[in-house]
């Protein structure tokens, strides 16, 4: 049994069904894609898992815990994390500020009334923050405003804001969406580092191909809302269905 | 049931000027993006333009006529108004009776130059800035022109008398086959939910059917994509910004029979009228106009001797009341569209 | 030392001493010189600095912090002089249990009115508070001023009468506000030279109260719950996805800063025992978010800044009337005399208020950031570093003191 299982979720909008029976199990401590062409259903799948949209019908288990009806907060605490298609960063704060918040949240939950202790007395909370800062070699910026950051930076932080929580699974909407090359060169680094060195499940929704196959260990293709085909990086290379699933039929 | 009627008509021109002010206010946050809370102030000015109009044609010079003397036997001092001399007494005296209906004609161009000053002098600069500091400096805008109407009018309520021809009422009891005069309505105040009824389907019809509207409803539905089709949103949008003013005037100038203006009358009416587009839905054209008349009504209902003795000064609060029992249960109010201010 | 970095300790120690010696600062000039008119050590006007100081710290941690901006404060500030006056009215003059009920009814209000307001952000939120108040307003002004059930007594006022219980009152008690025995409107005056100084019994309980909510508001600032409101104004998406629940962190701070204008109306009335429903009025409102935004929002001495500022311009304007202007500008040719004074005169007496309306825009327009901001770009302006060693890359952080 996987640590994410999706089981016959449906979602319509209107006339559009979005998500028709969409059933993914995803193994603990790997990486698994999703990709599949616009308008696939990849969005809306991801936001069911993270409590944004409701599904109409189905399941979604994370852990072994059920996940619909929980709020985006809740899901987090359970150990979901989420990394967006344009970094999502308190601008306003400090880069040590910025991987502060999660680890706050994550020692004291969604709500808690601190209001007397100071934050830089919290030593044990500024440790980790500082080690997680260093492990993403952007200890020497922890004082600026990260607003004024690179957005290869802005990209960088937001995975350590979501690492520093220690997720059992890491989700990743397009992180490399409008990036130049080098950059996105510099992601498949970055998330590379992140597996290797830790156990954590991630889920990467992916258009850029190369991404793709430089990171899953599973690929899951979606197309009209319906997973197509669901399997390993060399078998999809040269699938028929996933030829025609991109290039319509005539392709194939 | 003559009671029922009476307070649904009674409603009516509070409810008439809710929904203009409230027109407005929807259609410069639709467009704009901003929350104008110079708007009431917009409305007062209209109502002190009627002032400053009535007053202008009410300009004199004195005579004096030998023939007539007055109490301490001095020849009697006539007040001869500049408007009787040019067209005539009879012209003259009428149109100083009308003067209130005819500083429309006035009042249109004032206010919308008044509308296009505001918004290329000031709210254009804040299209960037935080919703919080568009809120601040219009609410500042507001202060400052009530207090210059406080300047040159003074605090006290000014009496505006509405023409000879409509100081009457209507018996409205008779007119409908019940008893007479068991429901009298000043004519005046049909007046201004008809005049009101016409200014609100014109500003429908001109979203509706002109091009001009069409790019105006386009732009409030998705700005950014009208802007990117080449089309010059943002003059529209000061256009738009100016008829919303001018709406707001107008409806400040047919207001002055029925309430004797004052300075701040404009916050008196904006409060309300933010209830009433929330009630309505932020961003409802429809849904403002409606409210307006419905809380207008509610709140005549509230004002009988029959509601104030369950709770005195119920009429007060009960738009507010009204409002929070909405946004309980339908917080996007009677028909907003989702995704408006939902950030 | 008491748990603050040495910056904000001496923030708090400036603080302490502009309150502690406002009767000799604020009272510059020779009470028979033509200046002192600009004098602001007055009993009455230096418990207005420091109790609206009060009111605007407290603002400050809703609107500073979380961003969002209330049009209804004004409304705790008037349910808590109510309080405090019935406490009057049913106990005794002595002003303890008055401030502690203002606090406690202006909480329990602020979670009802904040409950229901914070399901909506922005916009909507500024609109909710300030119909809140309107209502508030007219409740008081009318609906709970009839005869069968009179809280508010209207348009008059809530004062004491006679006729009031007053359980707890000993015969030898003040018989006005008082804390234990000693009266708050006892005043020392000490004659040095040509100046009165006034000591006000009233003046330094306020100002010993506003140093404490000064010293808590920097601990809430530097605490992870103000860490945590600074997060919710910078970006609730991510405050979300990174597992805080928003909705409680805002309505602790609204009901915080609610508490801090019920303790403000406490004390007004407990130096003036009347009430009345103006105090609401929107208006109010209005003023405490300019006194926030003028000092600047956000940072930690601008709304103490911002509200003496207003309190002591709207004295001085208000003073001065077209009898005084002749004096000031009689050196002038007449011509010249005449003409400024027309011009000035609209700002000045009953005027006030155009010039506060005009001072907020202009503000909001050229100086968002308040006085602090202005008073870091003079800084910035006379000191201007060698060499900017960080190569600009390095803005700062920390919220401004």
């Amino acid at each position: 049994m996987g640590i994410l299982e999706v089981k016959n979720v449906n979602k319509r909008f209107g006339g559009l069904q979005a998500l028709g029976d969409v059933n993914l199990d995803i193994q603990e401590n790997t990486v698994h894609a999703i990709i599949g062409p616009n308008g696939a259903g990849k969005s809306t799948l991801l936001n069911c898992l993270i409590g944004k949209l409701e599904p109409d019908t189905g399941s979604v288990t994370f852990d072994g815990q059920p996940v619909l009806g929980l709020k985006p907060h809740q899901i987090n605490q359970l150990g979901i994390s989420r990394v967006f298609q344009t970094p999502e960063i308190f601008s306003d704060l400090s880069v040590l500020e910025n991987v502060l918040i999660p680890c706050f949240a994550k020692r004291d939950g969604s709500f808690r009334m601190n209001a007397i202790g100071t934050v830089g007395n919290e030593t044990d909370v500024m440790s980790t923050a500082e080690k997680m800062l260093d492990d993403v070699n952007m200890l020497d910026k922890k004082d600026v405003l990260s607003g004024a950051l690179s957005r290869g930076d802005k990209r960088r932080l937001e995975m350590a804001m979501c690492l520093v929580q220690e997720p059992k699974l890491l989700l990743l909407d397009e992180p490399t969406a409008g990036m130049a090359r080098a950059d996105t060169n510099n992601t498949i680094e970055l998330l590379k580092e992140i597996k290797a060195s830790r156990d954590i499940t991630m889920v990467i929704i992916e258009h850029d191909m190369h991404v793709v196959f430089s990171l899953a260990q599973r690929i899951t293709v979606l197309a009209q809302g319906r997973p197509l085909v669901e399997d390993t990086p060399e078998k999809i290379k040269g699938h028929p269905k996933v030829k025609e699933a991109y290039l319509g039929e005539t392709a194939a | 049931m003559d009671a029922l009627i009476i307070q649904i008509l009674n409603g009516l021109d509070k409810g008439s000027a809710y929904a203009l002010i409230a027109l407005g206010l929807t259609l410069i946050f639709g467009t704009l993006g901003v929350v104008n809370f110079a708007h009431g102030a917009l409305f007062m000015l209209g109502s002190f333009c009627a002032v400053t109009i009535s007053r202008l044609f009410q300009v004199s010079y004195v005579v004096v006529d030998e023939t007539k003397t007055d109490f301490l036997g001095n020849p009697l001092k006539v007040k001869m108004p500049y408007v009787s001399d040019w067209f005539g007494p009879e012209v003259g005296a009428w149109i100083i009776d009308w003067s209130v209906p005819l500083s429309i004609l006035f009042a249109i161009p004032i206010m919308v130059l008044i509308g296009v000053t505001i918004e290329r002098g000031l709210i254009k600069h804040f299209y960037k800035r935080p919703h919080a500091d568009q809120i601040l400096v219009t609410f500042g805008l507001a202060i400052v022109l009530q207090e210059i109407v406080k300047y040159f009018f003074g605090a006290n309520p000014i009496p505006m008398p509405a023409p000879d021809a409509f100081k009457g009422s209507l018996d409205f009891g008779a007119l409908i086959g019940m008893q007479s005069s068991s429901i009298i309505y000043p004519y005046w105040r049909l007046i201004y939910f008809a005049f009101a009824g016409v200014l609100i389907t014109s500003v429908f019809c001109f979203l509706q059917f002109t091009t001009f509207g069409m790019v105006v409803r386009a732009g409030m539905a998705d700005r950014e994509t009208v802007g990117l089709l080449g089309i010059n949103i943002d003059k529209r949008f000061t256009i738009m910004f100016g008829i919303a003013a001018a709406v707001a005037g107008l409806a400040g100038v047919m207001y002055t029979p029925i309430n004797s203006p004052n300075y701040h009358m404009g916050m008196d009416f904006l409060v309300l009228s933010f209830v009433v587009v929330v009630v309505g839905g932020m961003g409802s054209l429809p849904g403002a106009v409606l409210a307006g008349f419905l809380l207008g009504i509610l709140e005549s209902f509230a004002s009988t001797t029959w509601a104030s003795n369950m709770l005195p000064g119920i009429n007060q609060i009960i738009i507010y009341l009204v409002a929070i029992i909405v946004l309980l249960t339908r917080p996007r109010g009677l028909m907003g569209r989702k995704g408006v201010m939902e950030e | 030392m008491m748990g603050l970095h040495k910056k904000d300790l001496n923030l708090l120690l400036i603080v302490m001493v502009l309150a502690l010696f406002a009767p000799f600062i604020l009272n510059p000039f020779p009470t028979d010189s033509a200046l002192a008119q600009f004098n602001a050590g007055y009993p009455d006007l230096m418990q207005r600095f420091v109790i609206f100081g009060i009111f605007a710290v407290g603002f400050n941690i809703l609107f500073g912090l979380t961003g969002y901006l209330s049009f209804g404060h004004a409304a705790f500030l008037g349910i808590g002089s109510y309080s405090c006056v019935w406490m009057f009215k049913l106990l005794s003059y002595n002003v303890v249990p008055g401030i502690l009920l203002s606090v406690v009814m202006a909480g329990i209000f602020s979670v009802a009115i904040g409950f229901i307001s914070l399901r909506r952000s922005g916009i909507y939120f500024s609109i909710l508070t300030l119909a809140f108040a309107q209502m508030s307003f007219a409740i008081a002004y009318s609906v709970l001023s009839n005869p069968a059930f009179n809280l508010t007594n209207g348009e008059t006022g809530l004062q004491v009468y006679a006729s009031d219980p007053q359980w707890l009152q000993s015969a030898s008690a003040p018989n006005a506000p008082h804390l234990f025995g000693l009266p708050m409107r006892a005043t020392e005056t000490l004659t040095v030279g040509g100046w009165d100084f006034q000591f006000n019994v009233g003046y330094y309980m306020c100002a010993i109260i506003m140093i404490l909510a000064f010293y808590l508001s920097i601990r809430i600032f530097r605490s992870p719950f103000g860490l945590m409101l600074r997060a919710v104004k910078s970006n609730q998406q991510r405050m979300i996805y990174t597992g805080l629940n928003t909705k409680p962190y805002t309505l602790a701070a609204f009901i915080i800063s609610g508490m801090y204008a019920g303790l403000a109306g406490g004390l007004l009335s407990a130096m003036d025992p009347l009430a009345g429903a103006e105090r609401m009025q929107w208006t109010a409102s209005g003023e405490v978010v300019l006194m926030t935004i003028l000092g600047g929002a956000g940072t930690l001495i601008g709304p103490v800044l911002g509200a003496g500022f207003i309190k002591y311009f709207e004295n001085i304007f208000s003073k001065i009337n077209d009898n005084i202007l002749h004096q000031w500008f009689s050196a002038l040719p007449d011509g010249l005399e005449d003409f400024l004074i027309t011009i000035v005169h609209p700002f000045i007496g009953k005027g006030w208020h155009l010039t506060l309306g005009l001072m907020f825009m202009m503000v909001v327009i050229f100086l968002p950031g308040g006085l602090v901001e202005g008073g870091q770009r003079i800084g910035a302006m006379f000191k201007r570093k060698p060499k900017d060693t960080n190569g600009g890359l390095s803005a700062p952080a920390t919220p401004a003191e």
